[in-house]
């Protein structure tokens, strides 16, 4: 046997090979039954016993080379292979996606929902009432008897007679809230909801709109409480910088009353045209609850006292988002509202 | 509207600079908006040397006006422009409101150098017709050549505009209240007008009956006045007058007006010769009729009060004169009526018959006998010294007002505890003398009598800390948080379900809309499918808002239209809102539409939203919310949906709403709706609780059938789960087959089955025995045929 004939022919055939069908012919060249290598091991029963193991060794060394060059070229053949799979298998990245979409929340809910989840964390319970109201919670309760000049300013809905109406404010549900309470529980709530007034409907006005009204009633409450409240609630809306300020007001349910205005979110404060050059926007009414009320409802001014705050979600989404007609609220454009699915900066 | 050089007669502010005490006053509660300063650049006054009509207009002239320092050529349009008269002249260059900058300009080809004006175009009267047809305003024939027209007429004052929606009470409406205001922010004192006059010695009581028959009338006091000379006003009445935006008329009817706008309290002058001896309060009687000052009829009713001769009725109380009675310019004898009416019942008849008056407005804020008093003898004095009145001794007075004083007692401590701050005792004594509200001390106790021109203040400690606080400053106010009880706050009741489904809705790609409560009775019509009546507003705005809807889905579709117009083609909303039926029941209702693809993808297949999208949609929602295996779907018959593609949503038995096709005789779009009932979802599922999954192996089995086409796979369903007791876990339908080699009133319809069992490994045979079981289950109750492949 001819060890340098054998390895020769081996380099000689494995150089050409292209396929792994060839490959495996080559094997069962060398290595079949019939094969060159199969053979010259069929003949070690015929050596001489003193050149067996000399010839043995030959056979194996050039089956282990055969072996070697045919896992080799097995493996360069099965990656060139995949490698073509691969890139016949390469697509378009570029071409558009399959969108799956994600409905949005309405832009004063998603507002809403912000307010919410401050409040939530500073104890207060989401609570709602009904908006076809009785006279007695939304005007007689709230220290706002039949005839009283306050119910001017909100042009009322009435249903029937001047006892049941839709309801003007949600301030209802304050008084709904404070008696289930029985003057016995402290009380931490908002109840953002819908109300209406018979407003045209235009740019700013609404017969129907969305507020947000908070009670807290509890012991030994200020108004500096209220004041550090709602900078708790601007901050996180406005962002931190803004300033909060109280100016004395009247309103028939709280006692003393402010407005809360903020530093306006467009010129920060140095003047504009949204805040008529005057730095600051009136963005909420507020005040210590009225004895009056708080008795009416069952809670002894003696011992409780408390703070009440409203504000409208309109006007909040306005500022916040630059709106400049509140319609788009209630006509709802899915093109604009989609832009609304998205997190939002603090 | 306050003017300060009028705020000036009662308190002194020449120091000062109006805006600066705006700012000061809007701290302390009552917000100015706006500070006008009558002062416009470019105003002289001119005298018209010629007025010659324009050569080509019937109406224009071309006038040559001598302004002093030049004499201009001006196009005037005005019909009582005309020779010899004094005006005022707007130069070239003058900013009149409204930012009207005059120019040199050319009218009809002829050149004009400035506007001869009308009070109104300077903004100190209101543009009116009335005003309008009045022409340019002429001056007095002294007034001087070249000066300020403005300063001439004494109307270079500042006004101070208020915010009158939120103001504590009437202090906005009168001078004497503004400077107590005022007074207090600067810690100054108010005096009060001269209010003293001679009498003559007739006695009105002697023949001058009063009766009251009314409780909606407190205070009645009546003086008279005789031999009044009925002329023009002095000028500073007038200019006042021009400046708070009421018209002079005479001295008479000025002075009433002028001590309105001083104290608050609105008078009534009636010609006492036409009004005879008597006056009655009482309530008026249902369809009685007065003609009042404007020469209209009036039909009143017993809620208004009414003053009479006794007999008929000469003036409705709080809201106009009547003309039977009317000072004009041969009245003599004047009764001053000075009263306080109900302001419930006066805010009510103004409104009712469309009389919104100066004298109403205050009316119906509340007045202080004091100041009524105090106005009765000011416009004696007034008329004693402009218009010549004799005026009679005493007056007749009809008195139930509480005379009682106003006192309230508190300690420093509770104001500070409500403010949440510390004022010391000094800086409460310096708060209560601005305010000049009478108050002793006793051990630290401060005993208080409010003035009864601050009607608004009840004795609590609530009012009297605003009064101290506001005038302290907010400013001083540091924001604290409550110190209570940490806890976070829940959603309570529906809110948290809304919230739940709202949230599951947006993940399933439906956004949220905002749609009116109040629809148009075409809309009430639509998807009345639970047969619900209605709330009618008995006063609605417009007919288009004017029910209380039951069903958001009309709603929707509006939503829909509104979109397909903008070119939006897939689209899926829904809405969660409470709806009331007639009796104010009140039911949340979870409402969607879609339409379109559910995916999008511009250039390959999407997901179509159909039937079985949607309804998969509700089985989202209904088991994230805990209600698994617990609902069904069952054809439903609701008139607006396509009668074979709708459903009834059924939760435990019972229907909780609709799902379908809008039907194509509503719209030719494929629209699928959903509503349904949130209160019927409240607490009605179970904890939260772990199971475990299937221990041993599970054995899925296949049946296919040939069966009637109308036969509903649920009923299949129904009856193979029936038939195979619970080691049957799953049934599923996994093909369905209509067209070759099938009838065509049958369909192939292929189930697949997985048992399992919950305590061993199941065997074939007891598998078997079960599912043959169901097979034959379904034939016989099918009429069935079991396909073999």
């Amino acid at each position: 046997m001819n060890k340098e004939e054998i390895i020769k022919l081996i380099e000689e055939k494995t150089c050409n090979i292209s396929t792994l069908e060839e490959l495996n012919n080559l094997k069962v060249e060398f290595l079949g039954k019939k094969g060159i290598i199969t053979e010259y091991q069929g003949m070690i029963k015929d050596i001489p016993n003193e050149e067996k193991k000399e010839f043995g060794m030959k056979v194996n060394e050039v089956r282990t080379l055969f072996n070697t060059k045919y896992e080799e070229i097995k493996n360069r053949l099965e990656t060139e292979l995949i490698n073509k799979k691969l890139e016949e298998e390469a697509i378009d990245i570029t071409l558009p996606s399959t969108k799956i979409n994600i409905g949005s929340a309405n832009i004063l809910e998603k507002l809403i929902e912000e307010i919410e989840e401050v409040f939530m964390s500073m104890g207060y319970d989401v609570v709602d009432g009904p908006e076809i109201e009785e006279d007695k919670y939304n005007f007689e309760m709230l220290n706002i008897p039949k005839g009283h000049p306050a119910r001017d300013a909100q042009d009322t809905f009435y249903i029937e007679g001047e006892e049941i109406l839709l309801r003007s404010q949600t301030s209802p549900v304050q008084v709904r809230t404070m008696l289930e309470g029985k003057g016995e529980v402290p009380i931490r709530m908002i109840c953002p909801g819908k109300t209406y007034r018979r407003d045209d409907d235009d740019a700013t006005h609404s017969h129907q709109f969305m507020q947000i009204e908070g009670l807290l009633v509890d012991k030994d409450i200020s108004l500096s409480d209220l004041k550090g409240t709602m900078e708790v609630v601007f901050k996180r809306l406005f962002g931190k910088d803004v300033k909060v300020r109280f100016r004395p007001s009247y309103y028939q349910f709280t006692e003393p009353s402010v407005e809360v205005d903020i530093t306006c979110s467009s010129c920060k404060g140095k003047g504009c045209s949204i805040c008529k050059n005057t730095g600051w926007i009136t963005i909420a009414g507020a005040g210590m609850v009225h004895p009056n009320v708080l008795r009416m409802s069952g809670y002894d001014p003696d011992i409780w006292s408390g703070f009440a705050f409203g504000f409208g979600a309109e006007r909040l989404a306005m500022l916040k988002y630059n709106i400049d007609d509140l319609r788009v609220f209630y006509n709802t454009d899915l093109r604009v509202l989609r832009d609304f699915d998205r997190e939002d900066e603090e | 509207m306050i003017s300060l050089n009028w705020v000036s007669d009662y308190i002194d502010i020449k120091d000062q600079n109006p805006k600066e005490l705006a700012t000061k006053i809007t701290k302390a509660g009552i917000n100015v908006e706006k500070v006008i300063t009558h002062h416009i650049d470019n105003l002289v006054i001119g005298e018209v040397l010629e007025c010659n009509p324009h050569p080509d207009s019937d109406h224009l002239n071309v006038c040559k006006v001598n302004i002093g320092s030049d004499v201009l050529q001006i196009v005037c349009g005005a019909s009582n422009v005309r020779e010899g008269i004094k005006v005022i002249v707007a130069k070239v260059g003058a900013i009149l409101p409204g930012n009207f900058e005059i120019k040199k300009s050319k009218i009809r080809g002829v050149e004009s150098y400035g506007m001869i004006c009308a009070l109104f175009e300077l903004g100190l009267e209101e543009k009116t017709e009335e005003n309008y047809n009045r022409g340019i305003e002429e001056l007095p024939s002294d007034a001087p050549v070249g000066e300020d027209p403005l300063n001439y007429l004494g109307l270079d004052d500042t006004l101070y505009e208020l915010d009158i929606h939120k103001h504590r009470n009437n202090d906005c409406y009168y001078h004497i209240g503004f400077a107590y205001e005022i007074a207090a922010i600067l810690n100054r004192k108010v005096t009060l007008p001269s209010i003293e006059f001679k009498t003559v010695k007739d006695k009105i009581e002697d023949n001058f009956k009063l009766e009251v028959n009314t409780n909606k009338c407190t205070y009645y006091m009546a003086r008279e006045v005789r031999n009044v000379k009925i002329g023009e006003s002095p000028e500073f009445i007038k200019k006042r007058l021009i400046n708070a935006g009421m018209r002079p008329i005479n001295n008479v009817v000025d002075i009433s007006n002028y001590v309105m706008l001083e104290f608050g309290q609105p008078l009534h002058f009636f010609d006492k010769d036409k009004l005879g001896d008597s006056i009655v309060v009482r309530d008026a009687k249902d369809n009685e009729k007065v003609i009042t000052l404007d020469g209209k009829e009036r039909i009143l009713s017993h809620d208004d009060i009414v003053i009479t001769d006794g007999e008929k009725p000469v003036c409705i109380a709080g809201v106009m004169g009547g003309e039977n009675t009317e000072v004009d310019e041969n009245t003599k004898n004047i009764l001053i009526e000075a009263a306080i009416f109900n302001p419930v019942s006066i805010r009510y008849t103004s409104r009712k018959l469309g009389l919104p008056s100066e004298a109403s407005i205050r009316y119906g804020k509340g007045l202080s006998y004091e100041y009524t008093e105090m106005a009765s003898k000011r416009a004696c004095h007034l008329l004693e010294k402009y218009a010549e009145a004799e005026v009679l001794e005493g007056y007749v007075l009809i008195d139930k007002e509480n005379h009682e004083e106003k006192k309230l007692s508190f300690y420093p401590e509770e104001v500070d505890k409500l403010l949440g701050i510390t004022i010391s005792e000094e800086d409460m004594k310096l708060e209560l003398d601005r305010l000049d509200f009478p108050y002793e001390i006793d051990n630290h106790k401060f005993n208080v009598t409010v003035p009864r021109r601050r009607l608004d203040i009840d004795p609590n400690v609530n009012d009297i800390a605003e009064e101290i606080g506001r005038l302290y400053g907010y400013d001083n106010l540091k924001g604290t948080l409550p110190k209570i009880e940490i806890r976070r706050g829940i959603y309570k009741g529906d809110v948290k379900y809304r919230k739940i489904i709202s949230k599951r809705l947006r993940s399933l790609s439906l956004n949220e809309v905002k749609t009116y409560t109040l629809v148009s009775p075409d809309m009430a019509k639509m998807f009345n499918y639970e047969n619900k009546e209605k709330v009618v507003l008995p006063n609605p705005m417009s007919m288009d808002k004017s029910i209380v809807r039951t069903t958001l889905i009309p709603s929707l579709m509006n939503v829909y239209e509104y979109n397909k117009y903008r070119n939006v083609k897939d689209i899926s909303i829904y809405e969660i809102a409470k709806t009331y039926d007639k009796e104010y029941n009140e039911t949340t209702k979870v409402s969607g539409l879609l339409s379109g693809e559910y995916t999008t993808n511009t250039w390959r297949e999407n997901i179509k939203i159909d039937f079985y999208l949607v309804k998969g949609i509700i089985e989202n929602v209904l088991d994230y919310m805990g209600y698994k295996n617990r609902y069904s779907f069952v054809k439903g018959n609701i008139n607006e949906l396509h009668p074979g593609v709708q459903a009834n949503i059924i939760l435990d038995g019972k229907s909780i709403g609709i799902i379908g096709k809008i039907h194509p005789n509503i719209t030719k779009d494929d629209i699928y709706i959903f509503e349904f009932d949130l209160n019927s979802l409240i607490g009605k599922s179970s904890k939260l609780k772990y199971k475990e999954g299937y221990k041993y192996p599970s054995i899925s089995k296949d049946m296919a059938f040939i069966i009637d086409k109308k036969i509903e796979a649920g009923d299949i369903i129904k009856t193979i789960k029936k038939a195979s007791g619970n080691i049957l876990k799953e049934v599923n339908v996994f093909d369905i087959y209509m067209g070759n080699n099938i009838d065509n009133d049958k369909k192939s319809i292929a189930f697949n089955l997985l048992y399992n069992g919950d305590t061993k490994t199941l065997t074939d045979d007891e598998v078997m025995e079960l599912f043959n079981k169901a097979i034959k289950e379904v034939e016989n109750k099918y009429n069935a045929i079991l396909r073999n492949n």
